[in-house]
Formats: C-alpha cells, sequence, structure tokens
C-alpha cells in the first residue's frame, strides 16, 4: 500500500514538473518565435511589424506587465480547477478543444491497441508452440519491416494504395459531412470506413513487436516444470497452449500496454495528421505548426499526464494480477 | 626482436579490430546486408553531394516528370532532380541523425554514472529525472521543442533530438556502474589509490561500451525518424533537400500523391528512409552479437 502511494506521490512531482518545465519553456522562449510569426504576417498580409507584433502578442495571451511568476501562478491554479488554458487561433479553451477530439484519439487508439494486442499474443503464442514453422522466420521480417518503417511512412503507404489509389477508403476527416451524427447505420459505418485506415496504420506497426514479446515470454514459460507436470498429466495439447503457457505467458506484457499506449499517443501527431482526422494528435499539429502555444502546452499537459497515470495504473494491476511481483519504489 | 614483438602486435590488433568483428560480421547474412546498406548510405553522404550537381532553381516545364535517363527517379514539383535532392538530403539526415545520437549517448552516460557512483540523495533525484524522461514518449516533446526553438542547423537539431531521448541508456549505464562498483577490479583500482577519473574512463566505460554502441546504433535509427517526422510535420524548415521536406512538399503542398506520374517522387524519400532504418536495424542485430559474445553459438 505504501508503494502504491509512493509510486502515486512520483506520478505527481513528475507532471508538476512537467507543467512547471513547459510553462516555463512556452513563456520564457517566444520571443523570437513571436518576432518570425510576426514577420510570417508582415510578408502574407503586408502589414506593419509594430503591429503585427502587437496581434501576435495578444492571440499569444502575452501579458508582459505581469510578473512570470504571478503569470505561474494563476497558471497553475487554473490547472488545478481543471482549465487546461485557451487556444489563440481558435478562440476557445483547450477544453473545448480536448471535448471535441478527444473521442476520436481514445476511439482509434483503443480498437487499435486491442487488435494489435490479440494479433499479436495469437502470433507469439503460435510461434512458441511451434518453433520449426515457417510462422517464425515470416514474423521475424514482418519485425524487422516494421522497426525499420516509422509509423507516418505505414500510414502515408495506407494512405496512398488505399485511398488515392484503390479509393477503398475516404481521405480524410472522422465521418462523412453529408451525414447527420447519429445512432444509425450509414452513420456508424461512415465513422468505421474513415478510422479502418488509422487502425490499420497502429495495428501493422505494433502488431509485430507484441508477437516477438508474446514469443519470448511463452519460450521462457515453456520450460517451467507446470507445463510438464500438464504434459504428463495428459491434457490436451490446446489446453496446455491456451490455458497454461498462454495465460502465463501474457502477464509479463500488460506493463508493456502502458507503453504502448504512449507510442500510439506519441505517434499520433503525424498519424492523425497524415488522415486528416480530427483527434487529440491533429489539433496538436495544427497548435504546433501554426505555433498556438496555449494550446499545445494544453494537449501536450493532458497527454503526458494520462500517459503517466496509465504507466501507473499498467504497475498496479500487474502486482496485482502477478502476486509474486512486488513493487518496487 | 623489438621490431617482431611489435608486428606480432600489430597483427594481433588488427586481427581484434578489424579482421575478426569482420568475420562475425560478414557471419551473420543481415547483419552484413546491414554494414553493405549503411556503407552505401554513408558513401552517399560523404561524397555524393561533392559528385552529384544540385540545381534547386525551379523549372516548370519539367515539374513531376515520370523517371528518365536525365532524371533517374523523376523531378519534383518544382522540375528538380529527385535522385540529387536524396544524396545531398542524406548528408543532412545522417549528421542530424549522428549529431543527435552523440549528444544522446553524452547525457545519458553522464547522468547514468554520476546516479551510479554518488549514490544517496544524488541518486534519487537522478533517478527521478530518468523516470521522468522515460514515461514521457519522446516524440511529442521533440515537437514541442521543434516549435518553440528556431532550429537553423544540423547542431541544434541534434540538441533538440536528444534532450528527451538519454532515458535508456541512462538507465542502463546507471544499473551497470550499481553492479560493476562492487566488483574486485574497481575494488583494487581504488585500494592501488586510482582517482575518480581513471575509475570512469579507464575502468567502467569500457565495460559499457558495448551497450553504448547498440545503442548509439538505435538512437541514430530513432532521430532519423524523428527528424524525418520533424520535418514532415513542416516544423524545422531548415534544408529543402531534407527527405522530410522533400516529404512535406510532395504530400502536404504539392498534392504530388494524387498524380500518377509524381509516384517515384513521392516514394523516393519514403524508401530512402526504410532502408536507411532496415540497414540500422539489421546492423545493430549483427553488432549485438558481435559485442555480446555469450549471444554467440
Amino acid at each position: 500500500m505504501l508503494v502504491i502511494l509512493r509510486r502515486i506521490g512520483i506520478a505527481l512531482f513528475t507532471i508538476f514538473v512537467i507543467v512547471s518545465l513547459t510553462f516555463f519553456l512556452v513563456r520564457k522562449t517566444p520571443g523570437d518565435v513571436l518576432q518570425t510569426w510576426a514577420m510570417d504576417l508582415v510578408t502574407a498580409y503586408g502589414m506593419t511589424y509594430e503591429d503585427a507584433l502587437a496581434m501576435v502578442k495578444s492571440w499569444y495571451g502575452y501579458e508582459a506587465d505581469q510578473p512570470l511568476f504571478q503569470q505561474y501562478i494563476s497558471y497553475i491554479s487554473g490547472l488545478l480547477k481543471g482549465d487546461l488554458g485557451q487556444s489563440f487561433i481558435y478562440k476557445v479553451s483547450v477544453n473545448e478543444v480536448l471535448i471535441k477530439a478527444l473521442p476520436w484519439t481514445v476511439f482509434v487508439i483503443s480498437i487499435s491497441l486491442l487488435l494489435s494486442f490479440g494479433i499479436g499474443v495469437l502470433l507469439g503464442m503460435a510461434m512458441a508452440w511451434k518453433r520449426k514453422s515457417v510462422l517464425n522466420p515470416l514474423v521475424t521480417a514482418y519485425a524487422s519491416f516494421t522497426g525499420a518503417t516509422p509509423d507516418y511512412i505505414t500510414a502515408l503507404i495506407l494512405l496512398i494504395i488505399f485511398a488515392v489509389n484503390l479509393r477503398l477508403f475516404p481521405l480524410k476527416g472522422a465521418y462523412d459531412a453529408t451525414i447527420t451524427p447519429g445512432f444509425t447505420w450509414p452513420f456508424i459505418k461512415s465513422v468505421l470506413m474513415h478510422a479502418a485506415l488509422p487502425i490499420s496504420a497502429y495495428t501493422f506497426e505494433h502488431a509485430a513487436g507484441w508477437a516477438l514479446a508474446m514469443k519470448g515470454s511463452a519460450v521462457g514459460v515453456l520450460g517451467e516444470d507446470y507445463i510438464m507436470a500438464a504434459r504428463a498429466r495428459g491434457l490436451k495439447e490446446r489446453r496446455i497452449m491456451i490455458s497454461y503457457m498462454g495465460r502465463n505467458a501474457i502477464l509479463p506484457l500488460v506493463t508493456s500496454l502502458a507503453i504502448s499506449v504512449g507510442g500510439m499517443v506519441g505517434g499520433s501527431t503525424l498519424i492523425e495528421t497524415i488522415f486528416s482526422y480530427p483527434g487529440i494528435g491533429w489539433f496538436f499539429g495544427e497548435a504546433l505548426v501554426k505555433r498556438d502555444f496555449g494550446l499545445m502546452q494544453g494537449l501536450f499537459l493532458f497527454l503526458a499526464a494520462s500517459i503517466i497515470f496509465a504507466n501507473l495504473a499498467a504497475d498496479i494491476l500487474y502486482s496485482v494480477l502477478d502476486p509474486r511481483i512486488k513493487l518496487e519504489g | 626482436m623489438a621490431e617482431t614483438s611489435f608486428s606480432i602486435e600489430l597483427r594481433r590488433f588488427l586481427h581484434r579490430t578489424i579482421y575478426e568483428p569482420f568475420r562475425i560480421v560478414t557471419r551473420d547474412r543481415r547483419a552484413f546486408a546491414g554494414l553493405i546498406i549503411l556503407l552505401i548510405f554513408l558513401l552517399m553522404a560523404t561524397i555524393g553531394p561533392e559528385v552529384v550537381p544540385l540545381d534547386m532553381r525551379s523549372n516548370f516545364v519539367e515539374r513531376f516528370k515520370p523517371p528518365s535517363w536525365e532524371h533517374p527517379l523523376g523531378t519534383d514539383y518544382g522540375g528538380r532532380d529527385v535522385l540529387a535532392m536524396i544524396i545531398h538530403g542524406s548528408r543532412d539526415v545522417l549528421s542530424v541523425a549522428f549529431l543527435a545520437a552523440l549528444f544522446t549517448s553524452i547525457i545519458a552516460v553522464a547522468f547514468g554514472m554520476i546516479a551510479g557512483l554518488k549514490g544517496g540523495l544524488v541518486d534519487v533525484i537522478l533517478s527521478l529525472a530518468i523516470n521522468a524522461v522515460l514515461s514521457i514518449p519522446s516524440f511529442p516533446v521533440m515537437l514541442i521543442l521543434g516549435s518553440v526553438f528556431k532550429i537553423t542547423n544540423a547542431l541544434t537539431f541534434g540538441l533538440v533530438l536528444s534532450i528527451w531521448s538519454w532515458g535508456t541508456l541512462a538507465r542502463a549505464v546507471r544499473s551497470q556502474v550499481l553492479s560493476l562498483k562492487e566488483r574486485e577490479f574497481i575494488e583494487a583500482a581504488r585500494t592501488l589509490g586510482l582517482g575518480t577519473f581513471h575509475i570512469v574512463f579507464r575502468e567502467l566505460l569500457p565495460n559499457v561500451m558495448p551497450y553504448m554502441a547498440i545503442n548509439f546504433v538505435d538512437t541514430m535509427r530513432g532521430a532519423i525518424g524523428a527528424s524525418v517526422g520533424l520535418m514532415f510535420l513542416g516544423l524545422v524548415p531548415f534544408s529543402a533537400t531534407n527527405w522530410g521536406m522533400m516529404l512535406n512538399f510532395a504530400v502536404r503542398q504539392a498534392g504530388a500523391i494524387y498524380l500518377p506520374q509524381a509516384t517515384f517522387y513521392v516514394l523516393s524519400p519514403m524508401v530512402a528512409i526504410m532502408l536507411l532504418e532496415l540497414g540500422g536495424v539489421f546492423f545493430a542485430h549483427g553488432l549485438d552479437e558481435l559485442l555480446n559474445p555469450r549471444l554467440r553459438s
């Protein structure tokens, strides 16, 4: 119990450090960024440099007259009330952007996680069970390929083949704009069609890793005495493979789930940008490119906090699932 | 007499540093393929730009041309030769990745060594930092840094890529140092009165070197993916021939993915990244075998 409390303490402390670092990073360095931004406006709209700079400063919420520490305090107290800040380009709060964008990202990433985990675990089990089969070199080659291909390249390839050339899936968006959202079949179908390519990209990219991890873990389990005992008792092969090898081998993979979510969320900026999928990653990318520091900071904090808590949850879950594991400070 | 012993020493040295590693790397077909791929890219990055001229002037008559003798990979939206851009871009991509891996190794070894050797409160604080770095995926952090800082050259780009990438190596170095510092040879060095400098650079560092070498290749691979990704988003527009910039122009600005005749233009940077990364994956695998004698059968 004490260990879990300590873990939670460390997680909260890490979030606090991240909050402070991003705050000062974004506040302290914008000088040249604001200037480049102003210069962009000058070249784009032909306004004077002073006007452009004043406009940029107002967008940015740059309160030069307030001391930095005071800004920090008001920012932190806002965060504690659940206020993640303001977006300067959309002129709405980050919370509103989150409410709009989060469901799409959660939808795509949770399905991708389940699919890639399921496929990977099955492949890994089959690989460990029959180590001489053709499956082993095939999956190893597949793993080398995904290991060598950044997820956004996979996404681009899928987009070019299936959306641009074969026209099997739509090019952008989360659903067809002509359909009114609701629990109707056309809407659900449209949502699934639009999510198919992003989900495939994540799943294709992550399944191989799970397969290799599961194989490694399962091969280790196969050497255990209880497998031998199960064999000696004459249990069916299938039963040994699934209930004895599979269930025990899957346990160590649980902690990697959080890391995998982290990887998917980290890659979501590029993947959602490529498919123009309006999730958190897409908004984060927009915020970055348009230098919307308010939105950028808010979304990043949200992502970081979710990943830290996902890691924490995975650790605690693992220690509950496997009593042999003790959490270490 | 002195000369013969010298030549024996020399032969032993050559055997140990060149022949033996080469034999192990060539024995493993995958590792050998990786080595060849990496050498080709290295040649491309070092002498390629000196041999192949690059003309970045736009020539809109020649735009989106399919491959021909004159332009083996076709031309881009401005009528420029894609092959020449890929070759000139490889120097950018590789130098950024090399610098990123170098900075990452330096930061990681410094943190891991200090945490492992000092122990106590220093270790607690540094371990917290290592955990913080490990728990947040590095790519979003790089994105933020890339948009906050003005990146104008390979040096700053490498620095930005390394700031959040040193966690894994630092943790490995720390745990290595924790176990090594109790061993007899460190004890002996201490008893002999050899300073911390000697212990760090002559005793500990050679022992963590193998892991660092493999990590170096992996970090370079990560940095290639990340730097191209940052450029693809359009965050770090400092070099027009960088593969990420090429992809950004091709996909996000010129709309070349919708033009059948521009297929080679779009595919070239993608295939270049995949080949280079594949070379890294294969080579790292062979390196693992080379530096980890226990893995050798």
